[in-house]
């Protein structure tokens, strides 16, 4: 009976029972121990931590680069780098650089963004028409469009419009064919049930569809804003007269490695901010649809 | 001056005569139903039973007028039915809440669709959903309700419109006999007290015979109406018993037999 009191329970459940005695419970409590928990440290203490390993790495990067064992002339140094920034951000036309790379990035973003949503959810209108287009889409999502990015500049031009374009051009398509999939999943009794009640196609498309699709298209805007930020960065490789993807390359060409830093870093921090703020948009955006 | 008492001829609810179906698809064609004609008056619970893919809930996507028939003709109040109308409430198998709309809003969206005055159909449907134990949940999203309150706000929302017939298809074939059972109860009860027209598609013989009037078996596919059977039960008094406890009374476990001999379920095919 002790036996079979000890053996069981314990290792099923991990509960101590009182009535079997000191040694039962002693054995069940170490079966319990070894569960894996993972111990979760303090926020202050990780950040901390996150924090020693930036700085760990720069002081790394500083000292390396003082004693030649990786060479500044390819590397730069955060000495130089930090000192670059300041006259970067001081002098010149810092904020044009920056500005015009934001603005091309988010027109392409809500031009990719509402142009692929509107069209993928047109494809509910007809079967048929959706049949006709579809193979394009695919097509179209084949092709890297990145290599598309000089024949955009000939066509739009060395000013905003043609970095706009390449950046559309990298979202336009996931947009479409993630909304054409919000389609897809639409209920169908959900739009029996509309028609029972006597809706129009307007009715169902406005009421049904379109809310419907909304959380597939939220669900995109955040892979989006990474796409047309690397399309108007590519778009402003090919030709440019501004912008920081515009710095980087000139900068790569005169050897300028600091400033090449200066503008990734920049790059960067644009990027989580707009990474950021669409994130936020996209919890909103959820609230919203929800209620 | 002879005013006569009753000037407005009696239609029955529903007619249907003789109505083929066929589905088509590019691969192939169905025939889901064959010359099946069937009358419920006004007033009038019919359920229907059939085994799976008979053509039960085509026929009653027929009746809504969601689908047009191949061949014969469907009449509700002596109208042919050429479109889906307000006054044929569908409820189908799932609840189709919308599951970004509040219960309230849910059951609002018929009167949203036809037009129909806000303010009336607001007070009309919070007074519903309170006298189906969902006051308290007016404003939760579809998805903070349990299956059983899910399907009562559905029944809600098909009734908000005041349709004067119901097409109930297996409107609680999700939910636990428990739940079930006492959720039939209710619909019963609601439904007899504002006297609708109710056709009830069901694969539940004691669900059919203890909520209809009628009982109306469909033979394999194609459909074909294989019998009727009106369930009394002299035994339990002149008045109908609630669904519950019909299926006390002594008649029950006859209509039981007899419909499940009809229905040939030993013999899957
Ligand atoms: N949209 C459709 N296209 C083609 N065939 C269909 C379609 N809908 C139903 N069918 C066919 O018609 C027949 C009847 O279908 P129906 O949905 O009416 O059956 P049911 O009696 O409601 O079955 P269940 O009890 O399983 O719900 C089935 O055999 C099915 O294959
Ligand atoms: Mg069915």
């Amino acid at each position: 009976m002790n036996a079979k009191a000890l053996g069981l329970p314990g290792r099923i459940l991990g509960v101590a029972r009182l009535s079997d005695g000191a040694k039962g419970a002693t054995t069940q409590r170490k079966i319990a121990r070894k569960l894996p928990v993972q111990k979760i440290w303090s926020t202050t203490a990780l950040v901390a931590l996150q924090l020693a390993v930036l700085v760990g790495f720069v002081v790394l990067w500083e000292v390396a680069a003082e004693f030649k064992i990786i060479d500044p002339f390819f590397w730069s140094q955060p000495s130089s780098i930090w000192s670059t920034l300041v006259i970067f951000l001081t002098q010149g036309d810092a904020f044009t650089d920056i500005a015009f790379t934001f603005r091309s990035t988010i027109f392409g973003f809500i031009i990719g963004t509402t142009g692929g949503a509107v069209l993928g959810m047109s494809f509910w209108w007809s079967r048929n028409y959706a049949q006709i287009v579809q193979p394009y889409i695919i097509c179209l999502e084949s092709i890297p469009k990145l290599a598309l990015a000089p024949l955009i500049v000939l066509v739009f031009g060395m000013g905003l419009s043609s970095k706009v374009a390449t950046a559309t051009a990298l979202t336009v398509v996931v947009s479409t064919l993630t909304a054409y999939a919000g389609v897809q999943a639409v209920d169908r009794d959900q739009e029996r049930l509309f028609y029972s009640l006597g809706a129009s196609r307007w009715q169902v498309f406005k009421k049904l569809v379109v809310p419907s699709c909304i959380p597939w298209i939220v669900s995109i805007l955040r892979v989006n804003i990474g796409l047309a930020l690397t399309g108007s960065i590519v778009g402003e490789f090919v030709s440019s007269q501004h912008g920081l993807g515009r710095t980087i390359l000139y900068a790569g060409s005169t050897y300028e490695i600091s400033l090449v830093w200066v503008a990734v870093l920049i790059l960067s921090a644009l990027s989580m901010v707009m990474y950021v703020t669409v994130a936020w948009l996209e919890k909103v955006l959820r609230k919203g649809v929800v209620h | 001056m002879a005013v006569p008492d009753q000037t407005i001829p009696t239609h029955p609810a529903v007619e249907i005569q003789g109505v083929t179906l066929n589905y088509f698809t590019p691969d192939r064609e169905t025939l889901a139903l064959a010359n099946v004609s069937l009358t419920v008056e006004q007033g009038e619970f019919v359920a229907i039973v059939g085994s799976s893919g008979c053509g039960k809930s085509t026929l009653l996507s027929l009746v809504s007028g969601l689908l047009p028939p191949s061949r014969g003709s469907i009449r509700i109040d002596g109208k042919e039915v050429a479109k889906p109308s307000p006054r044929v409430g569908y409820m189908f198998q799932k609840d189709t809440l919308l599951e970004w709309r509040t219960i309230i809003d849910n059951v609002l969206i018929g009167a949203e669709l036809l037009g129909i005055d806000k303010i009336v159909a607001r007070r009309r449907a919070e007074d519903l959903l309170v006298r189906y134990g969902l006051g308290d949940f007016l404003h939760s999203l579809p998805g903070q309700l349990s299956g059983g309150m899910r399907q009562r706000a559905a029944l809600a929302r098909t009734l908000c419109c005041e349709p004067d017939l119901l097409l109930l298809d297996e409107p609680f074939s999700a939910l636990d006999y428990q739940t079930r059972l006492a959720l039939s109860d209710e619909v019963a009860g609601i439904l007899s007290a504002e006297r609708k027209t109710v056709i009830l598609v069901t694969h539940d013989i004691g669900e059919a015979i203890s909520m209809a009037n009628r009982v109306i078996v469909m033979s394999r596919r194609p459909g074909r109406i294989k019998s009727e059977r009106k369930t009394d039960f002299p035994s339990f008094g002149p008045t109908r018993p609630t669904p519950f406890q019909a299926r006390k009374c002594s008649e029950f476990a006859n209509y039981f037999q007899t419909i499940w001999d009809e229905l040939d379920i030993h013999q899957i095919h």
